[in-house]
C-alpha cells in the first residue's frame, strides 16, 4: 500500500485524522505515485518551475558575510523564487496534482502568508477555486500578503480559535477538507501532516537540495561542512536537507524559534527541546516532536515569525534528529531580528524573519569550513512588524 | 450489577434491552466532561440518565479537536479553561457507569501522553465500558484495541459516507461494541435534516459488521432521531444539540433528553 510513499519516518508519522478523510488521503497517494513517474506531468512541473517561478535559484556567494564570519558562506536564493519564497515549489506541484486528480477546490492553511500566496499563485495560473485559512492574529502582522492573496483571486478566511495563528488555521483547513472532501484538494504547505503529506511535500521542495548540491560543486569544488535552514514544519528544511542527507560529512542544521527564549516556555521548538525521542505526540494526523503538555494538550506556539509560529514538527525531522543525522537548535526574536537587519545591510538582502533564524544560527556560530543556507523567502511582507520591533 | 460482566457486554446488553422494550433505537447523548464546569458536568450526566439515556458518551475535552464544530470545539476550549483535566474528566463516568454503560470519547494524543497501557488501565478503574477515537483510523488502532479487549472494554470504530465497501468490510470486522457511523461528509454540528442516502449508508455498515449500528454527528432534533431510527440505526447519537443546551440552559438539559427518548420510544 506505501509502496514509494512512506507513511512512518522510524516512529513518527502516521494518519491520525478522521475517518472521512482516509479514502482521500489513499487517493492522493496513488495520484502522487502515479503523477511522479508519469514523464509528461514532470516534463509541466519542470517547465513551470524553470519559466514562472525562475529555477533553478541561484546560490550566492555572500562575500560580506563570508568575511564576518571566517569562511565561505552561500546562500540558496528560494527568496528569488516568484512569489519570493520556496512555498510556490509546493503549492505549483500540488495544485498540478489536484487538476491531474480533477479537484477543482483549493483548501490552504497559512502562517506567514507565504504559503497562501503561492497557493493562490498557483490556482490563478490553473483556474482553480482557492480558499486559504488565516488566523487573525496573523492576518494583522502579514497584512501585505494578506491583500496579495484577494488580488490573485483567493478567499482568505480568518481564523478566530486559540492564538490566532498558523495551528488554528491548519485545524480551520481540515476541517474545511472534511466537509468538502469530494471535490476539494488541501495543499498543506509544509512537510507535516498524515501521510502522503511529509513524503509528497519533501519530494516537491527537493528541488532545493537538489539545485545546491550540484551548484555547490560547480562553484566550490566541493561539499559543505554545514547545511543550515529554518524549521518551523520543516518544508524548506528538508527540501534542502535531503539530497545531503547520504553525504556523512555534511551536517544538516534545522533552526527553530526559541522565541522569547526556551526557558520561558514561549516558544515554537519542539525538536530542539523534546531531545531525541522525547516529545512525541499527534498533532494535525502525524506522530512527531510537538509541544504539549503531561496531558496531552497541545500548547501555543510562540515566535516574532508567522511562519516558525507551530507547535508541531515534521515528522521526518523528528526521525533525522533521532538517528543523529540533523541537529536541531533554536535562535530568539530578539537573535532574529538582529540578524534580519544585519543582512540586509551587509547583502542588500531583506529575509524573511523565517530564514533571519537560520542566518542568526550562522552568526551565533561561525566556525566551519564552508557552509549553505537556505534563504527560503524575501523579508518585505515583515516590514511592518520588524520596523516597530527594531 | 456482576462485576464479571465486561463493559463491552454491558453496551451488547444496552442495545439489546432496548430492542427487547420494542423502542426503535437505543438513546446515546454526548456530554463533555468539564463543561460548562466538572460538577455542573456530573449533573448533567446524572440528568442524561433520568432523562432516557440508555448508554452515555463522554467526551475528554482536547485543545484541538479536529473532528468538532463549533459549538463542541468551544465546549473543549471552555471546559480547559476551566481547569478540566483528563483525571477529572474520567472520573465523570462514575457518577453515571452504575446506571449506564459509559463509552468515552477522546482523541488520539490524549491516549498517547499518557501511554497506551496506562490510558486502558484509567479507563477501566474510571468503569468506563468503551472508547471512541475520531482521529485514530483502522490502520493506527490495533494496539489500543489489544490492550482494550484484555480488559473487556470495547474500541468503537468510526465509519463515514466517503469508507468504501472494502474498507468498511475490515473497519467492520474489527468493531467492538458497536460502529459509530458518521452520518454527513464533515465535523460535529447540527444539521437541518438528515442526509437522503441514510438508509443505503446504514444498511452498507450492517452489513460490514456483527455488532449494533449507531448514527452520529447532526443529529439535532427528535424527528431527526426517530428518522435515523426508521433509517435503520441501532442507536442514535445526539452531541452538539445537548452541548449547546449545556452552555445556555443546563436546567434544560432533562427534559431535552426525553423529548428525543419519546421519539425512539415504542
Amino acid at each position: 500500500m506505501s509502496a514509494g510513499v512512506e507513511h512512518r519516518f522510524g516512529p513518527y508519522g502516521g494518519q491520525y485524522v478522521p475517518e472521512t478523510l482516509m479514502p482521500a488521503l489513499a487517493e492522493l497517494e496513488q495520484a502522487w505515485i502515479a503523477a511522479r513517474a508519469d514523464a509528461q506531468f514532470q516534463d509541466r512541473l519542470r517547465e513551470l518551475l524553470h519559466a514562472y517561478v525562475g529555477r533553478p535559484s541561484p546560490l550566492y556567494l555572500a562575500e560580506r558575510i563570508s568575511a564576518q564570519v571566517g569562511h565561505p558562506v552561500y546562500l540558496k536564493r528560494e527568496d528569488l523564487n516568484h512569489t519570493g519564497a520556496h512555498k510556490i515549489n509546493n503549492a505549483l506541484g500540488q495544485a498540478l496534482l489536484a487538476q491531474r486528480m480533477g479537484k477543482r477546490r483549493i483548501v490552504a492553511e497559512t502562517g506567514a502568508g507565504q504559503h497562501g500566496v503561492a497557493s493562490a499563485t498557483a490556482c490563478a495560473l490553473l483556474d482553480l477555486e482557492c480558499v486559504v485559512h488565516m488566523g487573525t492574529e496573523d492576518i494583522r502582522r502579514q497584512q501585505p500578503n494578506v491583500q496579495r492573496m484577494e488580488l490573485l483571486g483567493a478567499t482568505v478566511v480568518p481564523v478566530q480559535a486559540g492564538a490566532r495563528t498558523l495551528k488554528e488555521a491548519v485545524s480551520a483547513a481540515i476541517r474545511d477538507w472534511v466537509t468538502n472532501v469530494s471535490d476539494t484538494h488541501y495543499i498543506l504547505g509544509t512537510a507535516a501532516g498524515p501521510a502522503p503529506y511529509p513524503a509528497l511535500v519533501r519530494d516537491l521542495q527537493r528541488v532545493i537540495g537538489d539545485e545546491a548540491r550540484a551548484q555547490v560543486l560547480e562553484l566550490a569544488g566541493r561539499l559543505p561542512e554545514r547545511v543550515i535552514a529554518c524549521v518551523g514544519g520543516g518544508s524548506n528544511a528538508i527540501g534542502i536537507f535531503t539530497p545531503f542527507v547520504p553525504d556523512p560529512d555534511v551536517k544538516l542544521i534545522g533552526v527553530e524559534p526559541a522565541g522569547e527564549g526556551i526557558e520561558t516556555g514561549r516558544h515554537g521548538a519542539p525538536l530542539t527541546v523534546g531531545g531525541p525521542g522525547g516529545n512525541g505526540g499527534v498533532l494535525h494526523g502525524a506522530y512527531s516532536a510537538i509541544m504539549q503538555d503531561e496531558d496531552g494538550q497541545i500548547l501555543e506556539a510562540h515566535s516574532i515569525s508567522a511562519g516558525l509560529d507551530y507547535p508541531g514538527s515534521g515528522p521526518e525531522h523528528a526521525w533525522l534528529r533521532d538517528q543523529g543525522r540533523a541537529t536541531y537548535t533554536a535562535i530568539s526574536d530578539r537573535e532574529a531580528l538582529d540578524a534580519f537587519a544585519r543582512v540586509a545591510r551587509l547583502e542588500g538582502i531583506i529575509p524573511a524573519l523565517e530564514s533571519a533564524h537560520a542566518l542568526a544560527w550562522l552568526f551565533a556560530n561561525p566556525r566551519s569550513e564552508l557552509d549553505v543556507v537556505c534563504l527560503s523567502g524575501r523579508g518585505d511582507k515583515d516590514l511592518a512588524e520588524v520596523i516597530a520591533k527594531l | 450489577m456482576s462485576a464479571i460482566v465486561t463493559g463491552a457486554e454491558r453496551i451488547a446488553a444496552a442495545f439489546e434491552s432496548a430492542r427487547a422494550e420494542g423502542r426503535r433505537a437505543a438513546l446515546m447523548p454526548y456530554l463533555m466532561a468539564g463543561y460548562p464546569d466538572l460538577e455542573r458536568s456530573r449533573e448533567i450526566a446524572r440528568a442524561y440518565v433520568a432523562g432516557g439515556a440508555d448508554l452515555i458518551e463522554l467526551g475528554i475535552p482536547f485543545s484541538d479537536p479536529l473532528a468538532d464544530g463549533p459549538v463542541i470545539h468551544a465546549a473543549d476550549v471552555a471546559a480547559l479553561a476551566a481547569g478540566a483535566n483528563v483525571a477529572d474528566a474520567l472520573d465523570v463516568v462514575r457518577a453515571v457507569d452504575a446506571h449506564v454503560p459509559v463509552v468515552v470519547m477522546c482523541y488520539a494524543n490524549v491516549i498517547l501522553a499518557r501511554g497506551l497501557e496506562r490510558f486502558a488501565e484509567l479507563l477501566a478503574e474510571a468503569g468506563a465500558s468503551g472508547l471512541i477515537v475520531p482521529d485514530l483510523p483502522l490502520e493506527e488502532a490495533p494496539a489500543i484495541r489489544e490492550l482494550l479487549d484484555a480488559r473487556g472494554l470495547a474500541l468503537v470504530p468510526l465509519v463515514a459516507p466517503t469508507t468504501p465497501e472494502e474498507r468498511l468490510a475490515r473497519i467492520g470486522a474489527a468493531a467492538r461494541g458497536f460502529v459509530y457511523t458518521v452520518s454527513v461528509t464533515g465535523t460535529t454540528g447540527e444539521r437541518d435534516e438528515n442526509d437522503a442516502a441514510l438508509p443505503d449508508i446504514l444498511a452498507r455498515v450492517r452489513a460490514s459488521t456483527a455488532v449494533p449500528v449507531a448514527l452520529g454527528f447532526g443529529i439535532g432534533t427528535p424527528a431527526q432521531a426517530a428518522a435515523a431510527a426508521a433509517a435503520g440505526a441501532d442507536g442514535v447519537i445526539v452531541g452538539t444539540r445537548l452541548v449547546r443546551a449545556a452552555g445556555e440552559a443546563p436546567g434544560d438539559v432533562r427534559a431535552l433528553v426525553a423529548e428525543f427518548a419519546a421519539a425512539l420510544a415504542p
